[in-house]
């Protein structure tokens, strides 16, 4: 145990910590697939959500009733891994076969040339882009060039709880609320109820479903022609709504939302209200509270505006899938009718395809979840991404959303973040 | 007699060879990859093209490689502190008549073999400031406690207090088995010149304990520098208490799998490296003035 033990342990400090080499090589085009009884081949479908799998399952099965010669394995990665696991698998040309992807990691996987584009399959008219929201589109859209077939969507609105407004004898909120009306209700809300160690709002502070919709519907931007919209006024007016409820004590600050998420306080009957998306619909109906709780539209921005912003995950081929045929076969099943309407009765996710969401608002009639598709069509806009996404994302939640509701002024605190922002996205373009 | 190499000829070359290859393939090449990639701009998907000493220039100038420096000492030296505690309770399990030896010995292994992942997320529920039951034992003495994920140290502490707590049952196996080579004549001997069981642990446990202990101390200051699992389980990456409280590896995972610089990971992980293997040499140089070997 002398020289020789070291040098072990130091060579295992050393592999406990090597990343991954590897090298790109070129984008590949979907094939079209021809008679389906001639496709064959094994497929890899990879995807993060463990409650969606019963139905991606089912897809498979009606899939193979039209393909019968193609097997398709479902590889399960949980979220937090899932996008790290891609990487590395992409990095030693070792991609699923056709996987999830979602907005923010969606231009880094194309620019790479590790997915392969829809023009053979839109060409054959196998896809066809106008069948779901211009806005997901355009988000998986690179150069001119679409590469994922949306797969479902999600939109933000308000929920609140029925019970603890009439507890509070506050009137509940209507879909002509403003920001002004939310606050004005919050402070009611805290007095009645704060005592009893209920918040007046559940607000987890997260960029998509607080941050970006209250900055666009009051006239501000996130990006725009590769610029951070954080030192824009109208940008720093909303995040100074969010900074001003949390100094208030209505919502939980950053420390209080990493201790228990906002979101377990609205469905514990711990919050009275909060701003979140249509993917929290499995966890209301799980609460026990679950029958208190209802949805509306957003409040109105102080100048009349109200904008959600729009995601969806799409489904998307490798661009070096040993089985090009056999993937884009399967990539043009799940973008179709078919797949949507599974997805819808299954209540796993609301279906991007346009039509097909009436079984997805009736899984949970007592929310209104129209209200979710109907801010799609009406004042939708896309998720702010750029090529390297989780960069800045980083920034919002390490320096933007920690000083919300701290000592220092929106006006003086986002400025900081556009610059640091701008600086990320100029080191992109290289 | 042995037999000179001519006669030997190839085969121990042959008996060598798979474990040579294994070597070659899962340690020496990924290290000198490492090595390599520290020196290139890599991409998240490969790609890699030579920068010189740029990334270990900006890990020169980046103010949050010297926090994790700092944050990851101050966890080794309270990691480190499991092992007096296990010397401690190692000699007490060890204690001649004492009855259900073997439950206490399982009770205090069981943390080590339990996942590190899932004992971090119920340490999680247990820290919590506003409805863990750590901060309503402590307010039931009336101390109100502070919100251990969140806050800046405190952050740190709770997430070395686990590690501590983690470490002992492996360090009392290590020791235990160190208590057994002593021979008991020893003992016979001291108390027959009237030395006290507080003078025998003094001057014959711990003293021939030392190759033991000083085992473990290289082994926890490895394993302290490459904390990461219960950091990332105990905190949430997301904490806003993150940036201060972060370790190296942390670091290099943000670096490599967050801002997709697998070059300055790369780097990162050439600096713990360093670091690690400085402080083991280190440990072996002042092992002389300590260990006591029989």
């Amino acid at each position: 145990m002398r020289i020789s033990s070291v040098v072990a342990g130091v060579v295992l400090a050393a592999l406990a910590l090597t990343g991954c080499g590897g090298n790109s090589g070129s984008a590949g085009d979907a094939g079209v697939p021809d008679d389906p009884a001639k496709v064959k081949g094994d497929l890899t479908y990879a995807i993060w959500d463990v409650n969606q799998q019963p139905a991606m399952q089912e897809i498979v099965k009606a899939f193979n009733q039209k393909y019968p010669d193609v097997k398709v394995s479902i590889s399960l990665a949980t979220f937090d891994q899932y996008f790290t696991k891609l990487k590395t698998q992409g990095s030693s040309d070792n991609l699923p076969d056709v996987f999830w992807m979602n907005g923010p990691n969606f231009q880094l996987f194309a620019a790479n040339k590790q997915l392969g584009t829809l023009e053979g399959l839109t060409e054959a008219k196998q896809v066809d882009p106008a069948n779901y929201p211009k806005a997901l589109n355009e988000l998986y859209t690179l150069d001119g060039k679409q590469y994922g077939v949306p797969k479902d969507f999600d939109t933000i609105a308000l929920w609140y709880n029925k019970k603890l407004f009439a507890d509070a004898k506050v009137e509940p909120p209507t879909a002509e609320w403003t920001w002004a009306d939310y606050k004005a209700a919050a402070v009611k809300l805290k007095a009645a109820l704060g005592p009893k160690g209920i918040w007046a709002t559940g607000d987890s502070l997260g960029n998509q479903a607080n941050l970006y919709p209250a900055m666009l519907s009051n006239g501000g931007y996130v990006i725009k022609d590769g610029k951070s919209g954080y030192g824009d006024p109208k940008s720093v007016e909303a995040l100074q709504f969010w900074s001003d409820l949390v100094k208030g004590g209505f919502t939980p600050n950053a420390a209080q939302n990493a201790e228990t998420r906002s979101q377990e306080r609205f469905f514990d009957g711990k919050a009275a209200m909060m701003w979140n998306g249509n993917w929290v619909v499995s966890a209301a109906l799980k609460s026990p509270h679950k029958n208190d709780l209802t949805v509306v539209p957003l409040p109105k921005a102080p100048n009349g505006g109200r904008k959600t912003v729009i995601h969806g995950i799409a489904n998307v081929m490798s661009a070096k899938s040993k089985n090009p045929e056999a993937a884009a076969a399967f990539l043009a099943f799940l973008g179709g009718k078919d797949a949507a309407l599974i997805q819808a009765k299954a209540g796993a996710a609301n279906p991007a395809f346009t039509g097909t969401q009436t079984d997805f608002v009736n899984s949970a009639p007592q929310y209104n979840l129209k209200t979710y598709i109907e801010a799609a069509e009406q004042y939708a806009e896309p998720y702010p991404v750029s090529k390297d996404t989780g960069v800045w994302n980083k920034l919002e939640i390490d320096e933007l959303v920690p000083a919300l509701g701290g000592p220092k002024p929106m006006s003086e605190v986002a400025p900081q973040i556009a610059t640091k922002m701008d600086e990320a996205l100029g080191k992109e373009k290289k | 007699m042995s037999k000179s190499r001519s006669v030997d000829g190839k085969w121990p070359w042959v008996f060598v060879l798979p474990t040579f290859l294994g070597v070659l393939a899962f340690y020496l090449w990924p290290l000198l990859k490492t090595m390599y990639d520290s020196f290139t701009e890599t991409g998240p998907f490969g790609g890699a093209t030579w920068v010189g000493a740029a990334n270990y220039s900006q890990l020169i100038g980046d103010s949050e490689v010297y926090r994790a420096i700092v944050n990851t000492v101050v966890y080794t030296a309270i990691v480190l502190l499991g092992i007096p505690i296990a010397v401690l309770f190692a000699s007490l399990l060890n204690r001649p008549g004492l009855k259900g030896a073997m439950v206490y010995r399982t009770l205090f292994f069981l943390p080590y073999v339990a996942m590190p992942t899932a004992i971090s997320l119920v340490w999680r529920i247990i820290y919590n400031g506003e409805y863990g039951v750590l901060n309503q034992a402590l307010g039931v003495i009336g101390i109100d406690g502070p919100s251990w994920i969140t806050e800046e140290w405190f952050a740190l502490v709770a997430v070395a207090l686990l590690g501590l707590w983690m470490s002992i049952g492996f360090n009392m196996i290590v020791l235990s088995a160190g208590l057994k080579g002593i021979p008991s004549e020893l003992y016979e001997a001291a108390s027959l010149d009237g030395a006290g069981s507080a003078q025998q642990f003094r001057s014959i446990t711990v003293p021939l304990l030392t190759p033991s202990i000083f085992f473990l101390s290289v082994i926890t200051t490895i394993a302290g520098f490459q904390l990461f699992d219960q950091l990332f389980a105990l905190l949430g990456p997301t904490n806003p208490v993150m940036p201060k409280t972060q370790s190296l590896v942390f670091l290099f995972y943000d670096a490599a799998f967050v801002g997709n610089e697998r070059g300055y990971a790369a780097a990162v992980a050439v600096l713990i490296l360093a670091v690690v293997g400085l402080l083991t040499l280190f440990q072996f140089r002042f092992q002389r003035r300590w260990v006591t070997y029989d």
